[in-house]
């Protein structure tokens, strides 16, 4: 009796000792701008993520994932790598996510590889990034992804001769590259290219060139902020829009958190873009009443909202394949070729670059049920990063 | 010879926002000496609130301003009081320290109440969209700025050398001991000075939202460039501040327009020369 008591002890001994070894945490570690001038992306990032945690659940296989926040307000390579090098060593985390500006994610890539450290991109959209290590993959887009799309919009607009002004810096450059390659080889002229001081608010001696150069469309690109909304509002003040001059530009003038701000003015903008909040699917219904859930109204999503939910879904399939263990390679493997339905569209991670290949829409701005919208009127299907393809 | 008029026309324009939104910080620097790094802060304030006016309230444009302009005061006058008056005087790092504590408070507030956003301002169908001038397309908005801005440097003219609050305003700043000797109540000369610099940044804060977009930031953004007018121009000179806020806006413009892959290079180039040549301001007076 006494022995049997004995064993009835031993054996729940050992299950308190074995059960934490199997419920245990995989941590992922987020990097982005929670706060600060960027902080609408940041808090995209957090909303995106918690919105697949709401679906998909908070464990995979038994292993709970916790997602590890640092705050990165600005520009900042330095403080990006210090920050993964404190998650990896500090906090063990298996898996890195985030990055809005390029430099910070070049910055992060160059930690990863000591560290066996998987790293989901969920925004900057230079190129070259996943080239920096086999572990990098990303779940948002590229300029050249969404630009080569945006010259053949303007082709069918009917634009035969175009200006291109750009924001002078990594991206503009990119875009700038893609529009006049791909505008030209389809049989347009680029009467002329503007590069633009990223942080310039006054347009209008921009406005005056491209009147001069007598082009019939512009194509623009600027990162959204103040700029952008100036940039709108020179192009019509300046009397463009009424001398029959078409706007043509990336998603990043026309986001939704924008376009109330351009008001009536904001009115027939071309843009092409990897997701409107507008697009018509069941997904992104149920996508976006769970962002409404996690506290991140329709009126404030943005494209690091889907990157962040589609990049959560790259880490939890990264967690199930590896069963919760560090295997960056049966990881990495585990994510080439995947393909689902996101709520912008069906999109698959490309076996070779490890960037994210999605639909990109041709998109106009139009006002429904009292709200401005980036309707969708064309897509242009399965769009692979054209920088890397060079 | 079409081309070159339309550009002085574009310089003209931005150089007055520059000027109506500067001038403010010209008289808190210049007059009262103090580093007043939250005046870009007090035009965001004004922006908003003209923002909340015309979009929330439906308000024209006119009363828009009016509840901008004494709306801002409102609330700076109390801080005036509380927190400005223990700095006068005192050395420059303190008064930097504590405007600028109060720029961070002012985004934060602002970042709470409306959101990172940026926040447009509605215009009256007379003011908005394109003016056909004949040799050019222009924004009506810009020909308002012009006008605007004119009307300030007359007016602040006209009560700084030629009215009584004027000549007492400036014998407090150059001599406190006498001035209050003589029976001058300095420190109600300075409230009155002090909301006099915050509502003119507030009407520049409003007039300029075409083109300094109202968001969160503002305050910090485009400090630097509100500091560097008043520099160049040389703090508490009307005529200084215009001048600066002219040349500065003709080299930024005609730069951006034959050479905009130089970005500000040659506005910040023009800023050294001046400042080197003229170490106080163009018309900055010795003190």
């Amino acid at each position: 009796m006494k022995l049997l008591r004995l064993a009835a002890l031993a054996a729940t001994l050992a299950g308190l000792v074995a059960a934490p070894a199997v419920a245990d945490t995989i941590k992922v570690g987020v990097i982005g701008p929670l706060s600060g001038p960027f902080g609408i992306f940041g808090k995209n990032f957090k909303a995106g993520i918690d919105a697949y945690q709401a679906k998909a659940g908070k464990t995979v296989k038994g292993h709970t994932v916790e997602f590890v926040y640092r705050d990165l307000e600005a520009i900042d390579p330095a403080k990006a790598k210090a920050l993964a090098q404190e998650l990896i060593v500090k906090e063990r985390v298996q898996y890195l996510a985030g990055a809005y500006f390029t430099p910070d994610a070049l910055a992060i890539a160059t930690v990863i590889d000591q560290g066996k450290t998987p790293f989901v991109v969920m925004n900057a959209a230079t190129s070259s990034i996943t080239q920096k290590s086999p572990l990098v993959s990303r779940s948002s887009f590229t300029m050249w992804q969404i630009t080569v799309p945006a010259a053949k919009a303007a082709i069918e607009e009917g634009a035969k001769r175009m200006v291109v002004a750009v924001s002078d810096y990594g991206p503009g450059l990119d875009a700038e590259a893609a529009f006049r390659k791909t505008f030209e080889a389809e049989g347009g002229t680029v009467t002329d290219s503007i590069r633009m001081p990223v942080r310039t608010t006054d347009f209008g001696p921009i406005m005056q060139r491209v009147k001069d150069t007598k082009a019939d469309a512009v194509f623009a690109f600027l990162p959204s902020g103040p700029p952008t909304l100036a940039f709108v509002k020179a192009f019509i003040d300046n009397g463009l829009k009424a001398a029959g001059i078409k706007l043509i530009t990336t998603g990043d003038l026309t986001m939704e958190p924008d376009l109330p701000a351009l008001g009536e003015a904001g009115l027939g903008i071309i843009s092409t873009y990897g997701y409107a909040t507008s697009h018509d699917s069941p997904e992104n219904k149920a996508f976006l009443a769970d962002l409404a859930k996690v506290g991140l109204p329709e009126k404030e999503v943005v494209m690091t909202a889907v990157a962040a939910y589609d990049g959560a879904r790259l880490l939890y399939r990264m967690i199930e394949a590896t069963d919760g263990k560090q295997d960056p390679a049966k990881a990495m493997d585990a994510i080439k070729g995947y393909a689902w339905e996101s709520p912008r569209g069906p999109v698959s991670i490309d076996p070779k670059t490890r960037h994210i290949r999605q639909n990109i829409y041709k998109r106009v701005v139009e006002k429904r049920d009292g709200a401005y919208i980036n309707r969708e009127i064309k897509a242009y299907p399965d769009q692979p990063d054209f920088g890397l393809m060079q | 010879m079409q081309a070159a008029v339309s550009i002085l026309f574009d310089a003209l324009a931005y150089g007055m926002v520059l000027f109506v939104i500067s001038i403010g910080l010209s008289v808190t620097m210049g007059l009262m000496r103090v580093v007043n790094l939250a005046h870009g802060a007090f035009a965001m304030v004004g922006g908003y609130l003209a923002s909340w006016a015309t979009l929330s309230l439906g308000l024209p444009y006119g009363v828009a301003i009016l509840i901008a302009v004494a709306g801002t005061v409102m609330l700076a006058v109390p801080l005036e009081m509380g927190l400005y008056r223990r700095i006068y005087g005192a050395s420059e790092l303190t008064q930097v320290l504590m405007t600028i504590g109060i720029t961070f408070a002012v985004i934060g507030a602002a970042n709470w109440a409306f959101g990172p956003g940026l926040k447009t301002i509605a215009l009256p169908p007379l003011f908005s969209g394109p003016v056909d001038l004949g040799f050019r397309t222009l924004p009506a908005h810009r020909l308002v700025v012009i006008a605007t801005g004119a009307a300030v440097a007359l007016a602040l003219w006209v009560v700084l050398e030629r009215t009584d609050f004027g000549i007492r305003l400036r014998a407090a700043v150059d001599n406190p001991g006498m001035a209050a000797a003589l029976g001058i109540r300095t420190p109600a000369i300075y409230a009155t000075a002090f909301a006099l610099s915050v509502a003119l940044g507030a009407l520049g804060g409003v007039i300029g939202a075409e083109i300094l977009p109202v968001e969160p930031y503002y305050g910090l953004r485009y400090m630097v460039t509100f500091l560097v007018v008043v520099s160049v121009g040389g703090a508490g000179s009307i005529g200084g501040a215009l001048l600066a806020a002219l040349l500065l806006g003709f080299v930024d413009t005609v730069s951006k327009y034959l050479v905009p892959e130089y970005g500000e290079f040659f506005f910040y180039a023009a800023v050294i020369a001046v400042v080197w040549a003229f170490p106080r301001g163009l018309l900055g007076r010795p003190h």
